[in-house]
């Protein structure tokens, strides 16, 4: 079947077969920074944005994408170069096979609450999974970004 | 303890790779390699315990985009070991490519090669497989002497006398005893017997297994793959295969998460073969299932531990038996059994007497185990905390006070532990700090909340190594840069620890420049100097001393040619980070142009080589507290606070320390209170995907404090031990403590769900 859709700003006109994941789809189209952790909408790690919204590329068909715009970090290096060095002094981007899906999901949050509290930073990324970082370095970046911006 | 300053070792600086993975660049395995490989796909048994009778695999090829399917016919008949370890190895031989006898649900089969991935799952789908079954071996208690034999073949091959015996389903087996264990035991006043039960709890690193192959262009083996052990895995191969290392080159991308999963060649030899067999790239990538099911997780192990004492608190004397089970293969069997008792025992050489330690490591129809943070010291120290916690609650006394009698301190002989002496222990030190940050004195009292709901503490102290003592080797290449900058070069594997930037670190305080100044480079068997890979905790401690070194003769070097162009003696000169001056005169050269010269009528090399190991592994320290909040109804623990205090020598990058200890710390919760390992009644895991098997989320790790007591290890690059592994080990035992506190019940099982707390009565 034949999908048109904005990819990071840019149309692209496909014809896929009509099982192909989204995930799968976006990493054929060169958005290597999309990773897959599991099979079953667990890890976080497939985060994109569809409409501006995150969702789990792994668990989307591509067809599913058609008419629609799908950003990945491709398309956001910008705005996560805004805050993303911050959570690289505190060493917590690890092994970083986490950190697209991570960053991508932040990028949401920070869109949706400009400025959120802790918990609501743990409850909006508690579907990223992170299994190097026990998850507080991640926070304090965050918290130390928010804080570089106030000051 | 030394004090010196450093002017780069010591600070927290940013992974040199940091800004590349959180902006998603393709740096991964996955990412690096030619889309045009062949997907290999593998077929896996359905039976714990079967022989195939028969193998149809003729529709499965006729499936349009399908290569090859191999067999246990096709594949070369010589056993091999997929343990990253030191040649000889501790392992067993004891595996094929493909073996007739499967020996767990997930056992190889057979090999698919296939255009596209949908050819290969649906020729998958295809093999017709006839088994005969035969009775498994599920429960490791049983399986010493059992009636039927996990490896019953005749080239079961043992390449180190490590007490194994294939005819008695023995991985290995040993016992050492030091003084009169029986004596002591019989005048004590109090004796605890305790057995405890640990899981094969799953590394669960957010990549999978995954190798990529191809012929290179002299038609050699060329493997990228995430691994730990890039010069291991070129052995492994060459054994399995039938082809000289010569012919095989081995490396590492970035690594998306190893915690030791990646210290086994799980996945390297299937897509090798199919490059051998087809002479096209193949490529291997683990579903999360797989990784499961079919990886190389923790020794699920059952330890009785014989504690006497004293009635005003003396640890004198200690037992421990060790059951590991290393499932349908033996790789680290024999050696994670050994930190059960060696990375325990020790800690309480300040009083200890007597101590023996025995195990067994046997085989059973279930996943194989390997090697996992911690390496069986976390077994132990649940083991033998647990039991030194129930003393001081049997005692009436604080278990903080009653460890600062009895714990190993700076300057004592360890017995339990080679006979090493704790040159850097701060172990005192972390449990005064750990008391006083954390509060102990008003968390350890049980606080009712008046809603169903208590609050209490529980404590636990850990130790670990800091390599393998006189047996692993780490190498580090430094090499002079055109402009003045430095290249180094090693076979130790990041695997987003940050030990690229930490040994870079290294260089730049002994050479005088930036971190930014140092290019780094790791690892790839045709290129890194030998290194046996990162495991053991040993990166900074092993390959760091290289680098150390590498560099004391890369600046000799340096000298030596800036003094031919002053024209004086070597003897003459001093090094002065970007120059090199002539003593008591203001002549000097940069190191710019000395790195112009070596390339200039020069006959003086400008890149140095070193190696280095070491006859002791000096232990870490740690001391853990936890605050928990347990729900009397629901058996819900919800973990409040977790304060750890580490002596890891003299930390080298505090940030990335703080993250592993933190990251270890998250990862111990998980084993301790969620991730469970269990199997149905035919050796079928159940907790085969994240939504069975489930990790800590950024909700259920609370607060976690990390403090550091430095200590100054004189072996050790600029005062450094180790911290990788250690830092998962206080956890179960703390928890467990506290969960003791609020209801009354010691869980000598892990994991302590809410159903098992909720469900279990005092005894």
């Amino acid at each position: 079947m034949e999908i048109k859709l904005t990819l990071n700003g840019r149309t692209v006109t496909d014809h896929i077969d009509p099982g192909l994941l989204l995930i799968d789809f976006l990493r054929d189209h060169g958005c290597l920074s999309v990773k897959r952790g599991c099979e079953t909408s667990n890890c976080g790690l497939c985060t994109v944005l569809m409409d501006g919204k995150p969702i789990l590329s792994c668990s989307m068909l591509a067809a599913r994408a058609d008419g629609h715009s799908i950003q990945t970090l491709e398309g956001l290096q910008e705005e996560a170069a805004d805050f993303v060095g911050f959570i690289a002094d505190q060493g917590a981007d690890q092994c970083g096979f986490c950190n697209p899906g991570f960053v991508m999901n932040t990028i949401a949050l920070l869109r949706e609450i400009p400025n959120p509290t802790d918990d609501e930073i743990r409850a909006y990324l508690a579907g990223n999974l992170c299994r190097c970082s026990g998850y507080d370095g991640q926070l304090r970046g965050i918290r130390s970004y928010l804080n570089s911006r106030k000051g | 303890m030394e004090q010196r300053q450093y002017k780069t070792v010591g600070k927290s600086i940013r992974k040199k790779d940091s800004m590349q993975l959180l902006l998603g660049k393709p740096v991964y395995t996955q990412d690096v390699v030619p889309g045009n490989a062949l997907v290999v796909k593998l077929l896996r048994s359905p039976h714990p315990n079967a022989i195939v009778r028969e193998i149809n695999t003729v529709a499965a090829k006729k499936v349009p985009n399908v290569v090859d399917i191999y067999t246990w016919e096709d594949v070369p008949q010589t056993r091999f070991a997929i343990a990253g370890q030191t040649y000889p190895e501790p392992s067993p031989y004891d595996r094929l490519i493909i073996d007739r006898h499967v020996r767990f649900v997930g056992d190889v089969v057979a090999i698919i090669a296939a255009e596209t991935e949908q050819a290969a799952e649906k020729a998958k789908k295809l093999i017709k497989v006839k088994y005969d079954l035969l009775e498994p071996v599920l429960d490791f208690r049983k399986a010493k002497d059992n009636a039927t034999l996990v490896h019953p073949e005749e080239d079961w091959f043992p390449p180190c006398e490590v007490g194994g015996d294939n005819q008695r389903n023995l991985v290995a087996s040993g016992q050492e005893e030091h003084g009169d264990v029986d004596g002591v035991l019989a005048s004590c006043d109090i004796v605890l017997d305790r057995t405890y039960h640990t899981k094969a709890f799953n590394q669960a690193m957010m990549e999978t297994f995954r190798t990529y192959t191809d012929l290179d262009r002299y038609g050699r083996l060329h493997v990228v793959s995430s691994t730990q052990i890039v010069f291991h895995a070129r052995r492994i191969l060459s054994r399995a295969l039938g082809i000289p290392k010569s012919r095989i080159r081995v490396e590492k991308p970035r690594i998306g998460g190893g915690f030791g999963a990646k210290q086994t060649a799980v996945c390297e030899v299937y897509p090798a073969f199919v490059t051998l067999k087809t002479g096209r790239p193949a490529m291997l990538i683990y579903s999360r299932e797989e990784s499961q099911i079919a990886g190389s997780p923790r020794h699920e192990m059952e330890i009785r531990v014989r504690l006497g004492a004293s009635k005003d608190g003396k640890i004198r004397v200690l037992d421990l038996y060790t059951l590991s089970n290393s499932g349908a293969y033996g790789e680290h069997g024999p050696t994670t059994v050994g930190l059960t008792g060696h990375k325990s025992i020790p800690l309480y050489t300040g009083s200890l007497e007597a101590f023996r330690f025995g195990y067994d490591v046997v085989y059973t129809n279930l996943q194989a185990a390997g090697a996992y943070r911690g390496y069986g010291a976390t077994q132990g120290i649940f083991a033998l905390e647990t039991t030194v916690n129930e003393l001081a609650e049997q005692l009436g006394m604080d278990p903080t006070v009653l460890r600062d009698r009895n714990m190993v301190k700076e300057g004592m002989v360890m017995p339990a532990y080679y006979g090493e002496v704790a040159n850097a222990c701060a172990l005192d030190r972390c449990m005064a700090h750990c008391r006083d940050m954390f509060g102990w004195e008003e968390k350890y009292p049980v606080r009712d909340m008046g809603n169903g709901k208590v609050r209490c503490a529980g404590v636990a102290m850990a130790m670990q190594g800091s390599c393998i003592s006189s047996l692993d080797v780490g190498s580090a290449t430094v090499k002079l840069s055109d402009d003045g900058t430095y290249n180094l070069i090693i076979g130790a594997a990041d695997m987003g620890t940050g030990c690229d930037t930490i040994l870079a670190q290294m260089v730049a305080e002994c050479m005088d420049c930036s971190v930014d100044d140092v290019a780094v480079f790791g690892a790839d068997t045709d290129v890194s100097p030998y290194d046996s890979g990162s495991y053991a905790s040993s990166t900074t401690y092993i390959t760091g001393k290289a680098v150390e070194k590498a560099c004391t003769d890369l600046k000799k070097q340096i000298c030596a040619i800036a003094a031919q162009m002053m024209g004086c003696a070597e003897e003459e000169v001093v090094f002065e980070s970007t120059r090199v001056r002539r003593v008591n005169t203001d002549q000097t050269v940069s190191l710019q142009d000395i790195s112009y010269k070596a390339q200039l009528f020069n006959d003086q090399v400008a890149q140095a080589t070193a190696t280095h190991t070491s006859p002791v592994s000096p232990p870490p320290y740690m001391v853990g507290m936890v605050e928990i909040e347990l729900d009397k109804l629901t058996g819900q623990v919800t973990i409040l606070d977790f304060m750890a205090v580490v002596d890891c020598g003299i930390p080298i990058n505090p940030a990335l320390a703080r993250i592993q200890t933190e990251g270890g710390l998250v990862q111990g919760i998980g084993h301790t209170l969620m991730e469970n390992v269990t199997y149905d009644a035919k050796g079928r895991p159940m907790e085969s995907s994240f939504l069975q098997y489930k990790l800590p989320t950024r909700l259920d790790m609370g607060k976690l404090r990390v403090e550091f007591e430095h200590s100054y290890e004189p072996t050790g690059p600029f005062g450094a031990k180790s911290i990788g592994e250690i830092v998962i080990n206080t956890p179960a035992p703390a928890i467990a403590h506290a969960v003791y506190r609020a209801t009354g019940v010691w869980h000598r099982e892990l994991p302590i769900t809410p159903e098992k707390v909720a469900m279990t009565k005092p005894e």
